[in-house]
This record gives structure tokens, sequence and C-alpha cells, in this order.
């Protein structure tokens, strides 16, 4: 089973969260698609690291055979070719790999070449098999490394083989963009991580616009919990939204999460805590598969 | 106008509540939330009237007319977005279409145009100050032309005031290293980092200061939640004399910041010790954007 | 020689643009027949890559120089490689700017900021 755990704010925990389900499963694989700021890997700390570079297509052109047409040039719907001095430009950075200048130029003037972007790291921390994106810094996008994220995820979901207990832990961005919206594309379901602040209720409602969009079966997690008010608590009861679990404000939790620890693998109520949690998210699913058929 | 910039690298670390405790102290009149992806910024300011809206178009979007489609299945052959798909019928994702104009130009029946995309809305507060912000739509990418045009409208709308030009102008960036948070970057006077000092934490300062340095912004940080682990709050402080960033001062976890926020208050307003410190940052900060001979860290 | 200059309007005594690749016009003027020409710039509208498609415009109307406040890094390099020179208006009417140019008043533009990565679809 695919579970994507998303927030919409930033820092409400989706790590947290996404790093111990995995933890707790018998067997997982652990996808980071928060691609701009990974964060698992320094959880898990794996082993056996094999690097993939993932890079853009950005064209090269011959000059000898150009005939200075501008079919590319004018083509070019975001202006990365430019034609002076009677040769054709690339202007790199803001070049998006649609490839048409290429497909077009009637001359077959234009190639490509490969431009790193990013990279992809797959190692394995105990039963967990962990796979972090990052993109290079300076890089605008990181949607084609979410893209082979998931892909790679797939190879090894059917690597398991016959494991039925294995699941995929999708760590997304914060958000609502359509980095977010990638990374839950093949999600069987979707944990909602909130903080009880107004911030977090609001971006709460953003996120779970989204997956009702899409949707995607979803449950909420309220994280931080402390006394009084929780405007992302009153936000799911008064939209009748599932809550999957209230993780009270935890010093020792808090702590252990600073320091990159993984809470299910320190303490026993933590293994408790997140195994009751996973167990709850997949009867979830199995209960929406069985009413929808 | 000098532009500060707050930004975070990390989500959740307190930059909009940073911002806010910022322009509550400046008694700033101009002021822009850069976040387009989940603005926070208004929630916390008090008496906003209605803003004067704006639709924002990104990128047209490609659409497959269906009467004169052949399946031939060209145009899904060479998106590079995988942005269309058949189940039977071809249709394009307005998510993850780019409007490169690919398949339009491909297909033989001339059955794909691009067409305009509403992508998101401009808002723009002008009584008493001038305050720009936006919502981008859900699932969209075009978030660097919206930040872009949010700043754009920001400063426009100060020309247009009659008031005299505010010293300077804060913005409260968005989290991550990306479009958005490049295209806030370019144009400040100076960012003011807001970091947290946990192991995830220092890993995504990190990556946000050396994108701010491919950019050559006066660079300046702060620590929030620095009790939460002073060992690593000294850690980052290390950092930041090493690699030539102001380090401008701590700031305590502060239960009581939580409950003004959720009294859409600022935490300058109530005596707590975060408002304290905030207060402190925020004079350091000053000295730094408004000293002329400062020069620009390299 | 010729010069260009982003403009507000098609009338030379309009102001100077403050941004070269959105300007809405670019004055194309001929210092010795002193004949002005208004061009529309496409560029203005366009989603991303403003700087390169303006210089584009400019660079095919064979100007010898370019007045301009700013100027970024793409348009810049298409400049470079088109041996466009560009200089630094100050604020005011094109007219004055055309004015200054040609008693020398103006330098050399020196400061070429980097790109604002505006393009959208990422």
């Amino acid at each position: 089973m695919k579970i994507a755990v998303l927030s919409g704010k930033g820092g409400t925990g989706k790590t947290l969260v996404s790093v111990n389900l995995a933890a707790a499963a018998d067997q997982a694989v652990y996808i980071d698609c928060d691609v701009e700021e990974p964060n698992g890997h320094l959880f898990f700390k794996p082993k056996k690291v094999k690097t993939e570079i993932v890079s853009n297509r950005i064209p090269v052109i011959d000059h000898a055979r150009c005939t200075g047409c501008r079919t590319c040039v004018n083509f070019c719907k975001f202006n990365a070719l430019a034609y002076i001095n009677k040769k054709v430009k690339v202007f790199e950075d803001i070049c998006h790999s649609c490839g048409g200048c290429q497909l077009f130029c009637p001359e077959k003037a234009i190639d490509e070449k490969d431009q790193p972007m990013g990279k992809i790291e797959s190692g394995v921390s105990e039963n967990v098999r962990v796979l972090t994106g990052i993109l290079n810094t300076g890089e605008a996008s990181g949607i084609p490394i979410i893209n082979r994220l998931l892909e790679q995820g797939v190879v090894m979901d059917s690597q398991e083989g016959e494991n039925t207990n294995g699941h995929t832990v999708i760590d997304c961005p914060p958000g609502s963009a359509c980095s977010v919206m990638e990374s839950i594309e093949d999600a069987d379901y979707c944990v909602l991580v909130a903080e009880p602040t107004l911030f977090g209720s609001h971006n709460l409602a953003m996120v779970h616009e989204l997956v009702t969009l899409f949707q995607k079966p979803h449950g909420v997690v309220l994280n931080k919990c402390l006394e009084g008010e929780n405007p992302s608590e009153a936000y799911c009861i008064e939209n009748q939204i599932k809550i999957l679990e209230r993780i009270p404000f935890d010093h020792k939790l808090g702590t252990l999460n600073s320091n990159a620890l993984i809470g299910v693998r320190e303490e026993e109520d933590y293994q408790r805590l997140f195994s009751t949690l996973l167990q709850r998210i997949v009867r979830e699913v199995t209960y929406e598969t069985t009413t929808d058929s | 106008m000098k532009q500060l910039l707050i930004l975070s690298g990390k989500g959740g670390t307190g930059k909009t509540t940073v911002a806010g405790a910022f322009i509550k102290l400046a008694n700033g009149k101009a002021y822009a939330d850069c976040d387009v992806d989940a603005p926070n910024l208004h929630l916390i300011m008090r008496d906003l009237k209605e803003p004067e809206r704006k639709d924002y178009y990104g990128m047209d979007k490609a659409v497959i007319d269906q009467e004169r489609c052949s399946a031939c299945g060209l145009c899904e052959e060479h998106c590079r977005f995988h942005a269309i798909d058949h189940n039977p019928l071809y249709r394009v994702n307005p998510y993850t279409c780019e409007g490169c104009g690919v398949c339009e130009r491909l297909c033989p029946e001339g059955a794909i145009t691009l067409q305009p995309d509403i992508a998101g809305e401009l808002m723009l507060y002008r009584k008493d100050r001038v305050f720009s912000t936006a919502k981008l739509k859900m699932g969209s990418g075009t978030s660097g032309l919206l930040v872009t045009e949010v700043k754009k409208q920001l400063i426009n709308a100060v020309k247009e005031e009659e008031r005299a030009e505010p010293e300077f102008a804060i913005i409260d960036g968005s989290p991550g290293i990306g479009c958005p948070v490049i295209a806030s970057i370019t144009g400040v006077d100076m960012t003011l980092v807001v970091a947290e000092p946990s192991i995830s934490g220092i890993s995504d300062m990190k990556r946000i200061l050396d994108t701010a340095k491919k950019f050559n912004v006066k660079t300046a940080l702060c620590v929030n939640k620095y009790d939460t682990n002073k060992k690593n709050t000294l850690e980052i402080e290390k950092f930041c004399k090493e690699h030539h960033i102001h380090f401008l001062g701590k700031i305590p976890y502060d239960p009581e910041a939580i409950k003004a926020i959720n009294n859409i208050q600022s935490i300058t307003e109530v005596e707590c010790p975060s408002g304290d410190a905030v207060r402190r940052v925020f004079e350091k900060t000053m000295e730094i954007l408004l000293n002329e001979s400062e020069e620009i860290d390299k | 020689m010729k010069l260009a200059m982003p403009i507000e309007g098609k009338d030379s005594m309009k102001n100077v643009s403050p941004s070269f690749g959105r300007a809405p016009y670019f004055l194309i003027y001929d210092t010795d027949t002193k004949e002005e020409k208004y061009l529309e710039n496409s560029a203005a509208t366009t989603q991303g890559g403003a700087g390169v498609k303006a210089a584009q415009i400019v660079a095919d109307s064979k100007v010898d120089v370019l007045l301009t406040p700013r100027c970024g890094k793409n348009a810049a390099e298409v400049f470079e490689d088109s041996g466009i020179k560009l200089y630094k208006t100050r604020e005011g009417s094109a007219k004055k700017n055309i004015e200054d140019f040609t008693e020398d008043r103006l330098s050399p533009l020196e400061e070429i900021h980097a790109g604002f990565h505006n393009h959208g679809g990422r």
C-alpha cells in the first residue's frame, strides 16, 4: 500500500510521521519527495548508498547545419533561444526541456545533451529501503526528480515480490503546488499532518481541498497537541474528516526528532503508537475498497 | 525603498511569525507575502478590508478537441511532462501541462490548442498601508512568476501612494529553495534566515544559505526555538561565524507565541519572552539593512 | 548611429521605462536622421524569458547602443554577442536621455542583475 504524508504547512511533523510509519512497518520503502529540502535520510542514515544523477535534456545547436530560419526561436514558448550574429544561442537556465526545438528544426540541426539538476540516493536502513531525491541548489524545479523517484519506488515494490506486508511511505513537499500533486498521484491513502495553530488549520484546509479534488482517501494526524483550543481539530470536526491520531506535544519525542533519531527505534511507546497508526491506516484503505466495490 | 526578505529553508521555523512581528515593530506601511503556495501573513494582520483582486494567468494549457482527435497518440508520445494520457480518450492533465506547445504543433488533425489558464489570484490591500499577496491555484506550477507579480504589485502600489515612500518593505518568503524562493530573492537588499536547531533544520538552513549566496544578497540569520536544542544552536552560531553570515540572535520556544498567533496578535504585542527576543533581532536587522556602507557579503 | 531605449509610450516625451524586458515599447532613434520609430514589446506579457525576447527585438533593429536603467544577465549576453553597447539612463523622458547621451553625460551600464527566473510552468 502506498501512503502519502502531506501537510500544507511546513514544520508540522510530516517527516516525523512518515519516517516513523516506515520504521514501524515490517518492511517498507520510504520515498522522500521533498527534493528541495530532503530530511528523511538524516533520520535513517541509510547504508550501501547508490547514487543516480537526474538530468534535464538541453538543446545543442549544430551551427554548421543551421540556416537561420528561426523556426526554433519562434516556437520556444519560454524564450530560451535567440538568434544573434547569425547563430542560435541557447539560454539553458530558462529551457524547460520540452524537446520542441529539436523536433521542429527543418535541418535537423539540434541535438540534446544532459544537464544534471539533482540526484537520487537509494540505500537501506534496517527494515526500510530509503529513496531520497535531492535538487541541486539554484535549480528551479524538482518535478523530474519526483517522477523518477516514484518510478524507482514502483521497481522496488515489485522487487519485494510476494511481500505484501511491505508498504511505501511517501514524504511529500509542503504546500499544494504541482510538486505535491505529482507526489500523491499514485497514493492509495493520504495522511494529512496538522498542528494546532491558526496557520496550521488554514493550510490544512488547503491540502484537504487538494486530496478531495484528487479523490484520495485521507485522514488527519493532529500533531504537537497542546491544551486549549485546536483550530485544526475544529476544522476536522466541522468537515467530518477522520482523525487518525492525536500526538500530544511531547518534549521527549521533540528532542529525539531534533537530534534526528527515530522515535520508533528508540522507545517502545513510540513503536506502539506508530504501529497502531499504521494498522489504522491499513484498515481505512481496506474499508474504503470494500465499501466501494 | 529597500527590501528585507524573511526566509527559512525548512518550513515551520517561524518565518511568518517573525515577519509579522517585524511589521508591527516597524509600523510597516509596505509589506508582501511571497509564499504564494500557502500564504499565511494575512491571517495575522488585523483591519484588513476587502482587497483589490486580479486574476493571474499562468502558462497557457493545451486542450484536446475530442471531435477532431483521431487517437493517433503522437501527442502522448512526445509530451515530456507526462501530461497526456488516454483511457480511452486522449486528455491533457492541466496540472502537469507546461504549455510548451509541442502537442499543438504535432497534432495532424489540428485538434489541440493552447488556451489561457487562470493559475491564481493577486490581492492588494491599500487602505492605511500597502500589502501585496497572492494565492496560487492548487496544483499550479507557475509560482516564480506569481511571486514576481506580488513584488511588482507592491512596488507599483507604493509608487502610486501619496504618502512618502517607506524606507523599507518587509517580505515574507516561502520555504524551500526552488523557483518561488529564487524569484523572491532577486532584487532584495537583505535576507534574514529564520533557522531552527534541529538536524533537519540545520541541513535545510545550509541549503537556503547556499541558494542566497548564489544571488549575492546581504544575509543574516537568527535561531528560533533555540532552547529546544542548545547544542545545535551553538553549532549554527559557529557555522555563521565561519561563513561570514551575520548572526543576529536567539529566540526561545514560547507557548505564549502560539496563543498570540491564534488570537491574531503579534508576539510583540503581548508580554512574552519570544517577543522580547524578536525585538532585539529586529533592532540588529535594521542596523544592517539601513547601513549604506555595508558591503554585500560574498 | 542608432539608439534603442525602453519607453512607457509612443512619444519621446514619455519616460524611459524602469524595466527593460517588460517595457511596453522600444524607441529606436537615429542620431543622424533624427528619425523616431516605436516598436511594441511583445516580451512584456510573456510568461518567462522576457529579457531574451526583448533583447532579440532590439538586436534585430540593428542598433549600436541601448540606453536602459537596468539589464538582466540573459539580455546582457545577447547584447554582448551582438556588439551593442549599454548605457545607463537617468530618470526622466526619453528625449532628455537622448540629449544626455549625445552630450556624453551618460555612463556605461556596469551592473547586470541576475535573471528573475520568473518562467512559468516549473
